[in-house]
């Protein structure tokens, strides 16, 4: 089962749409049994680009490579579980009929009753494809690229439109595939999913690539040398910047949180962190919600395409 | 609840081609028999419409008693019945799921696009099976004396069958859902008055010919050439098979899945 060599690689991917590049040298790689997100604003390519490598598009220029194969190899097939961006059922299939159907291509599918259950579609199992609300849609289509058993897994924007509870079902579904070594490249636009999934990210814009890396590399190197905590307000702030180092800042606000900045805007230390701590012990406060800021993978984001609505 | 460790553990592979057949096919009689336009254009129209011509005069037909109007209309609705299944419904059926992103999504599938296809044609000539009987249990209990060898109608039926799912193939593979929508139900129209269901050709004087050529005119009759005078439908046969020939080469080249 251990193939070398990553689950997918794409390498200078160019595709025009009349004459417009809407994929511009796009470079990446999946590694084996981990999950990608790729982010980017709407229109950045991200579907056009895993359209390609799941062999619906040619591309005008580069190299793909879906598990050392070009992308249409037919031999793929059952090995790749394929959730689309919309659609893609039999409008007149009940949904268990649908996800039953798609089962009976593979040779070792998932049990769908199981399935339908994790994914909270017991109920509308009899239901038709039509009849269903978007996020039951959207959770079937899910349901319809893993239960074959695949190695690989492209999924377009699987949790858009889906409520928190689905959504946590989908990341669970997501994490359990990671766990037992499937390969997972997904597309989305909630900053908080892909830090909470991707091993990887690689963030789009206009069909490039301006940031790639782990959600720990893309937003470490960021830190902003803040602490915050809160605690009972009126606490004597002076008393505490004597205790720091020269060159923090301290202040509270508003009533109740304190922000600590490290020396000269520095990130902030184990010292300072220990000295806050103790000073708040000192002061017989309890400090909650204490934590040391990372830019978000969100800061980082819209930092990176900009904030400007798309088009 | 969570996933036991090792339950997803990737285990590709395709089921064999013929569970995928059994499996698809059931699918797509499933949508047909579902399908309340389906239904109607396929079993319901035909059969009311064989009920009507036979017992309501409202078309003369000279010099013929209540047992001919039978023996002329019955196959002509076979036909009809055979180009709703394969030509107009299956157009329409496909032509929405592409619009639907079906076809593309069961692209990335291990389904075979030619068994994607073999499941469409045993569908169809299920429903075909449907039509048939009721029509002709219909058309007996109306005084209907079939003549000529049931080969010949089979004959008939398989390359009508050809023909026209090419043509709808082609039409449901090329065109948006709503176009193919508009456009089949048109052409079954047009072909059910110009294609010797309702008249014979011979009402139509000098375009004779021509019609003769059309799908629809070749089976009616050539089914009526069987059923009725119990002869051989060669020329028709042709027709169609070349209709067939056409249809299928074209549909094969021009498909597109999304
Ligand atoms: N078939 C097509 N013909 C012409 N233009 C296209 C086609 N497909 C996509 N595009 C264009 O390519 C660009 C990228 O589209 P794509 O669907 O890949 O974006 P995306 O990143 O998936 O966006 P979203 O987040 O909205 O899903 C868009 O500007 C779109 O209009
Ligand atoms: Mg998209």
């Amino acid at each position: 089962m251990t193939a070398p060599g990553p689950a997918l690689s794409v390498t200078g991917l160019v595709k025009r749409y009349g004459g417009r590049p809407v994929v511009d040298g796009l470079s990446f790689e999946l590694r084996r049994g981990t999950v990608l997100a790729l982010l980017g604003p709407n229109g950045a390519g991200k579907s056009t680009t895993v359209e390609v490598c799941e062999g619906f598009r040619t591309p005008d220029a580069g190299e793909v490579r879906v598990l050392g194969l070009p992308p249409t190899d037919p031999s793929l097939r059952p090995r790749v579980g394929v959730m689309p961006q919309a659609g893609g059922a039999y409008p007149g299939l009940r949904c268990g009929e649908m996800l039953r159907l798609v089962a009976s291509y593979a040779a070792h599918p998932l049990d769908p009753a199981q399935l339908l259950e994790r994914l909270g579609l017991v109920e509308v199992a009899r239901t038709p494809y039509r009849r269903l609300s978007g996020g039951q849609q959207q959770r079937l289509s899910l349901a319809l690229a893993v239960v074959g058993r695949p190695e690989l897994v492209f999924l377009d924007e699987p949790t858009a439109g889906l409520d928190p509870q689905a959504r946590h079902a989908t990341w669970e579904l997501v994490e359990a595939l990671r766990a037992d070594g499937v390969s997972v490249l997904l597309t989305t636009h909630l900053l908080d999913e892909a830090e909470r999934l991707a091993d990887d990210v690689v963030i789009v814009d206009h069909g490039r690539v301006v940031a790639a890396g782990s959600v720990e590399a893309l937003t470490s190197d960021q830190a902003t040398g803040q602490l915050r905590f809160r605690a009972t307000p009126g606490l004597d702030l002076d008393q505490l910047l004597l205790a720091l180092p020269v060159g923090c800042a301290a202040k509270e606000s508003p009533a109740g949180s304190y922000v600590v900045e490290g020396p000269h805007g520095a990130p902030i230390d184990p010292q300072v962190l220990a000295t806050v701590t103790a000073w708040c012990a000192g002061s017989g406060a309890m400090a909650r919600d204490l934590r040391i800021d990372r830019r978000s993978l969100e800061d980082v984001f819209l930092d990176l395409t900009g904030r400007q609505l798309r088009p | 609840m969570t996933w036991a460790p090792g339950s997803l553990a990737p285990r590709p592979g395709a089921a064999p081609l013929r569970r995928m057949l059994a499996a698809q096919t059931a699918a797509e009689l499933k949508l047909v028999l579902r399908n309340g336009e389906q239904v109607l254009l396929s079993l319901v129209i035909p059969l009311a419409l064989v009920v009507l011509l036979v017992t309501v005069p409202f078309i003369t037909l000279e010099g013929t008693a209540d047992g001919r109007r039978a023996d002329f209309f019955v196959p002509g609705v076979l036909a009809l019945a055979v180009m709703s299944a394969a030509f107009t419904g299956q157009a329409i059926a496909v032509g929405f799921e592409r619009q639907y992103g079906v076809l593309k999504r069961l692209g990335a599938t291990p389904l075979p696009r030619g068994v994607l296809l073999a499941a469409k044609t045993l569908s169809v000539l299920v429903v075909e099976v449907l039509q048939v009987g009721l029509l002709c249990a219909v058309g007996l209990a109306l005084g209907w004396q079939p003549q000529g060898s049931p080969l010949a109608v089979l004959v008939l039926v398989v390359a009508g069958t050809g023909a026209f799912s090419g043509l709808g193939l082609l039409l449901g593979g090329t065109m948006r859902g709503l176009t193919t929508l508009a456009a089949a139900n048109l052409l079954w129209f047009v072909l059910l008055v110009l294609g010797g269901v309702l008249f014979p050709l011979s009402a139509f004087g000098a375009a004779e010919p021509a019609l003769s050529l059309l799908p629809t005119a070749a089976l009616s009759t050539g089914l009526r050439e069987v059923l009725q005078d119990g002869g051989t439908a060669v020329r028709e046969v042709l027709v169609l098979l070349t209709w067939g020939a056409l249809g299928l080469t074209a549909a094969s080249r021009a498909f597109r899945w999304e």
